[in-house]
């Protein structure tokens, strides 16, 4: 059974959805105040992470990693509606690049699972 | 990490204790070994050495070209010791002597400064070199051609751009380099370019052109120059000459205080960047709200090459 990574494309369909998903955050006036200042070549490198990781390909963050990862955002406020703005963000993205909507709603299952953790619940 | 399994660190036969945290460069100066350093971010590539022995963790190695990769080169400033590691100063070769042989100023502030090399450094213009002082004291510069032909800024206090605004033709100096990956690359000649800097930032956006306009590019290609005034502008009448021999080429000085910030400027010219090819160069801040600014627009993020001139810092 391929995982969902390789069912959406890998690798290049990675790359394609971090420009379209990285832009949509940053002008998400809900959410993009967690990303100012942030180095660009940094960020996308990790939103290459977070992309992998929720399309379940091969990217090894624990529950820890993701709590320590966003612990500093929590401090500043980060919460449910917050997170719900990076998935429909994310939907959209993925939306627009022709990925069938049940694979999207897979996605949005798998970023479901990480909640508590980025949450830092 | 307990005491009992920390990595052993040695600078050539000589031990060096390595605290938790560390990173190489600041164990090295700690226990007195003069490395030469500046950005402390691997960008300036002046505290450049080599591992005799060990594992090279590959974060130590961002940005540094192949043949150096190769011979296990690495920058201290990013090497966090996992495994014991001997390190040792740069060998034969990578470091070259080099001679001043023009110095002029292009404005009240910028000096242009042309050194001759003992041996080809085999750059593209747009890249950078690291310039060392007979001291050793590392600083780097930005290639605005073809010949080592750099722009520097004079900071008040600056160690390196004060020295170099005092030198004369015929001093020598020590060069490193090339780096860097702001430069043309042919391939799609007509793709719109779009480079933009600010006060030195030019270097390596000139470089960039005068490659462009040689190798026959035919895209259009906007050079956005940004200055606080008048004074900060240089090179205009070579720009307009420029401007004028290529129609393709369109140059705009932009003025802060005639034209406001030069992020909203490029927005009001070019709304729409989807299939541009981008460069940005000079102050840290200028070119991180730029970068921001193009891939907003629409282009690439893997189309945006970037310089920001780190400053040396204390710690
Ligand atoms: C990749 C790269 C490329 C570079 N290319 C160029 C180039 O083409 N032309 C060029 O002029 N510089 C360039 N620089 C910057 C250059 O390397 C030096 O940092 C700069 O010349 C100052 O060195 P200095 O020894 O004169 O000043 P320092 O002795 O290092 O600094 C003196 C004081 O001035 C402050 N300072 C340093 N820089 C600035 C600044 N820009 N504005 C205000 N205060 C400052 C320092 O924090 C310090 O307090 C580049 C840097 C990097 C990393
Ligand atoms: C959908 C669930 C999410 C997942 C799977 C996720 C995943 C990740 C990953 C893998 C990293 C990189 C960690 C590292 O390498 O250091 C990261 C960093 C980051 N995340 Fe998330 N994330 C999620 C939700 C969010 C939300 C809701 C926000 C804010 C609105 C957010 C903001 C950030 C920021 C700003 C960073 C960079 C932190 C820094 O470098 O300072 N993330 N995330
Ligand atoms: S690259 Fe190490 S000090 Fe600049």
């Amino acid at each position: 059974m391929p995982t969902l990574y390789e069912q959406l494309g890998g690798a290049p369909a990675v790359e394609a959805a971090v420009d379209l998903f990285y832009r949509k955050v940053l002008l998400d006036d809900r959410i993009n105040g967690f990303f100012e200042g942030v180095d660009m070549d940094r960020q996308i490198a990790k939103q290459k992470s977070f992309l992998t990781m929720v399309f379940g390909g091969p990217v090894s963050y624990s529950g820890q990693d993701m709590r320590r990862a966003h612990a500093h955002l929590v401090a500043r406020g980060l919460n449910d509606g917050h997170f719900d703005a990076v998935v429909e963000n994310l939907g959209a993205s993925l939306a627009e690049l022709g990925v069938a909507a049940e694979l999207i709603n897979e996605v949005a299952a798998l970023a479901e699972t990480t909640r508590a953790d980025v949450l830092g619940k | 990490m307990s005491s009992a399994n920390s990595p052993v660190l040695h600078w050539e036969d000589t031990p060096v204790p390595c605290l938790e945290g560390d990173t190489a460069l600041e164990a090295l100066l700690r226990a007195g070994i003069a490395i030469p350093h500046s950005c402390r971010a691997g960008a300036c590539q002046s505290c450049l050495v080599q591992a005799k022995s060990g594992a090279v963790p590959a974060a130590a190695q961002q940005g540094l070209k192949d043949s150096l990769r190769a011979q296990n080169y690495l920058l201290a400033c990013l090497c966090r010791p996992e495994q014991d590691l001997t390190l040792a100063p740069p060998g034969q070769g990578v470091r070259i002597p080099a001679f001043l042989t023009e110095a002029d100023w292009l404005s009240d502030s910028v000096l242009r400064v042309r050194l001759a090399a003992s041996e080809p450094l085999g750059h593209r213009p747009g890249q950078y070199l690291t310039l060392f002082r007979p001291d050793g004291l590392g600083r780097s510069y930005s290639i605005a051609g073809d010949d080592l032909e750099l722009h520097v800024r004079r900071i008040p206090g600056g160690a390196m751009s004060n020295w170099l605004a005092e030198a004369q033709p015929g001093d020598a100096v020590t060069i490193q380099g090339p780096a860097g990956d702001c430069f043309y690359t042919p391939g799609d000649p007509t793709q719109p370019m779009l480079l933009a800097g600010a006060g030195t930032g030019l270097a390596p956006l000139f470089g960039i052109l005068r490659d462009a306009l040689r190798q026959g590019h035919q895209g259009p290609i906007w050079l956005y120059h940004g200055a606080l005034n008048e004074r900060g502008l240089y090179l205009t009448t070579e720009l307009q000459a420029m401007a004028a021999e290529y129609p393709n080429f369109a140059y705009r000085p932009a003025l802060l205080d005639r034209d406001g910030p030069l992020p909203e400027l490029i927005s009001r010219d070019h709304p729409k960047l989807n299939g541009w090819r981008g460069f940005v160069c000079g102050d840290p801040t200028i070119v991180n709200m730029l970068r921001k600014r193009l891939f907003l627009g629409g282009m690439a993020s893997r189309a945006i090459s970037a310089d920001a001139f780190l400053p040396a810092t204390l710690k």
